[in-house]
């Protein structure tokens, strides 16, 4: 502690190249704290799968329907312990930008198959008991100030009404809130049996299934059963684990991580360069006074360890003032889009991650010039 | 501090060779030097003559190419890297001519470097750089920088951080030859006072007759020898 206050005022010596260093790690920080939490944003649904559940959809591709008498016929298979449905609605709230899922279910399997969406009790025995009852996740409720008991007009786009008309109307019985800070509180549920009387054409056709299996060491083998169930049908399925049926799913978007990794390998790359050349620069300004600091007795380990700690400390600075940043605007802000992000956070593996790479930083950027410090030979260094 | 002999610094022929490139500087041959405890002694001879290498080499801060270097009995060419270190901590001050303070450090800051390497406490550290501050006569500068001291302040600063170690041995590379007459002789003075009243055994290197006669000896280097004479 005693040699904190060197360490510092060599810090202080030119403030100005100190702080634009310092500021440079600090913008680092802040893209990878922001990056963390927009790729948590893509990565999370694979992390919260559900591992006891199956997704199945058609084998061709997730947009081909499937039938609904499929329901039973899979719950008669062994292992399997509950079945639901669900399709894409794809409805429009006042503007296109406005996304969100939308998707009918049958209310009382759905609540069973996803306990972490929670409702009070009376929101879920309002939406049992209303046909035109929706829920939405909190995310989204609060993106729009919806309430419960408010009127949720949607323009659909694929799923005209018997009348003619494209407007549906849902009252909202009910928000729901996510079990784990993953859970995705984005989706608007409402009633298969409202949507599928009014829908014009597609009666007892529906989008895709979870299947709820008891064993999940099985689940592969489940998923095997269930597509050779429905093999040599006019709808053969796909089964797969709910978490690799996600990562397709965000695949589509690209990989998100590799894109990010790169866009991170860079930014670090070039900010090793810089506090690297400013603790060079630094050493290389001061070769007689860490002679002196040899001549009166410091160990060459011991001026290797100074430098270190300078170019640590100096990676520290900035490094956690950027993770702090990108933490309070991510938890206080929030999503940047306003809403069009699931779920939005700094996860603690990633703060622990960004820690780790301040240290790395540090210890990068201070290895070569405390490595010629500790070499400097004190008659020769003295005579420059 | 001193051997059996009462020496507290013996060199034996000594031989100190520089490498630059394939060409070698021979400085020191076979050099002999005997410095009683309680000696302050002037070291004289012309520029380049070897007179900074020789006293490195009593430090403890270089290595002779060949003989022994032996100060307060211990063979201190022998000791390793690390043990040289500590040894130079404890045992020798050193005053430089241009000072060699470090600038981002206030005066009693700079005082206090040589004490971090010990076990002393921040209060008793305190005590100590209290102490030779006032012996160097500033303790009212003690939140000074270097850049706002007089050349004499700073080589008084100097002095103290030389001296707060407490160490029997204080080497000083031309520690006036960077300051006027009257600077010059405070710091003399100074000098003076701790071989006198503290015991310190001191060696200074010097171009000016007039700082010489201040000691109690005086020894010419030239050609690589040592002799009681200047050499004409
Ligand atoms: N580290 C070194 N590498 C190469 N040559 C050196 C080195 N140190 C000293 N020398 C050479 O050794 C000789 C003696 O140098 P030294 O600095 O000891 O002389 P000096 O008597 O102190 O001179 P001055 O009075 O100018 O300070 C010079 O020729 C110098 O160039
Ligand atoms: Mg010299």
């Amino acid at each position: 502690m005693k040699y904190l206050r060197l360490i510092l005022s060599n810090l202080k010596r030119k403030k100005l190249r100190t702080a634009l260093t310092a500021l440079s790690i600090t913008v680092a920080f802040l893209l990878f704290g922001f990056l963390a939490a927009v790729r948590i944003a893509f990565d999370q649904g694979v992390q919260v799968a559900g591992l006891d559940r199956l997704v199945v959809r058609h084998k061709v591709s997730i947009i081909q329907f499937l039938p609904e008498s499929y329901r039973d016929r899979m719950e008669r298979i062994e292992g399997v312990d509950l079945a639901v449905h669900a399709t894409w609605f794809g409805g429009i709230y006042q503007k296109p930008s406005n996304f969100f899922a939308q998707i009918p279910v049958e209310p009382g399997p759905f609540m069973e198959m996803f306990p972490e969406y929670i409702l009070e009790p009376q929101e879920r025995e309002a939406w049992l008991a209303t046909r035109t009852g929706a829920i939405v996740g909190r995310v989204t409720a609060d993106r729009f100030g919806w309430k419960v008991g408010d009127r949720i007009p949607l323009q659909a786009t694929i799923w005209t009404k018997k009348d003619g008309s494209n407007s549906w109307e849902f009252d909202l019985v009910g928000i729901y809130e996510g079990a784990e800070k993953g859970t995705d509180t984005s989706q608007f549920f409402f009633r298969h049996d409202y949507f599928d009387e009014a829908r014009q054409w597609g009666e007892g056709q529906v989008g895709w299934y979870y299947v709820r299996i008891k064993d999940p060491e099985r689940a592969a083998e489940i998923a095997e059963a269930i597509d050779v169930e429905f093999a040599n049908s006019p709808a053969e399925t796909k089964a797969e684990p709910e978490g690799a049926f996600i990562q397709g799913f965000a695949n589509q978007v690209g990989n998100i991580a590799k894109i990010f990794m790169a866009i991170l390998s860079a930014v670090f790359f070039t900010i090793l360069l810089v506090a690297g050349n400013t603790m060079a620069q630094t050493v290389r300004e001061r070769i007689n006074e860490l002679a002196v600091l040899k001549a009166v007795g410091f160990t060459d380990r011991g001026v290797l360890g100074l430098v270190l700690g300078e170019s640590c400390l100096l990676a520290a600075i900035g490094g956690f003032f950027g993770l702090a940043l990108s933490w309070l605007f991510i938890t206080i802000k929030g999503d940047p889009t306003g809403g069009a992000l699931p779920i939005y956070y700094f996860p603690a593996k990633d703060i622990l991650i960004g820690v780790l790479l301040v240290l790395f930083v540090g210890l990068a950027a201070g290895i070569l010039p405390s490595l010629q410090a500790q070499r400097l030979q004190i008659a020769d260094a003295l005579r420059r | 501090m001193s051997g059996s002999n009462g020496l507290l610094v013996d060199l034996k022929n000594v031989d100190k060779v520089f490498k630059r490139g394939a060409e070698e500087i021979h400085v020191l041959g076979g050099l002999d030097l005997e410095i009683p405890e309680g000696e302050f002694l002037a070291l004289m001879g012309p520029s380049g003559s070897g007179k900074s290498t020789l006293l490195n080499l009593i430090g403890g801060l270089d290595r002779p190419s060949a003989g022994s270097v032996t100060v307060g009995g211990q063979r201190i060419d022998k000791l390793s890297d690390r043990k040289l270190a500590s040894w130079r901590a404890r045992h020798v001050g050193l005053v430089f001519q241009f000072y060699n303070l470090l600038p981002v450090l206030n005066a009693s800051r700079n005082v206090e470097l040589p004490l971090l390497l010990t076990h002393l406490s921040a209060k008793k550290r305190r005590e100590h750089v209290d102490t030779v501050m006032s012996v160097v006569g500033l303790s009212h500068r003690m939140k000074h920088y270097p850049r706002q001291l007089s050349g004499g302040e700073q080589q008084r600063v100097g002095i103290a951080r030389a001296i707060v170690t407490d160490p029997t041995l204080l080497l000083c590379d031309e520690p006036t030859g960077d300051l006027d007459r009257k600077s010059g002789d405070e710091v003399l003075e100074l000098l003076q006072t701790l071989n006198r009243e503290q015991d310190k055994t001191i060696v200074m290197v010097t171009h000016d007759p007039h700082a010489a006669a201040r000691a109690s000896r005086t020894v010419y280097l030239d050609k690589g020898q040592l002799s009681l004479e200047p050499v004409e």
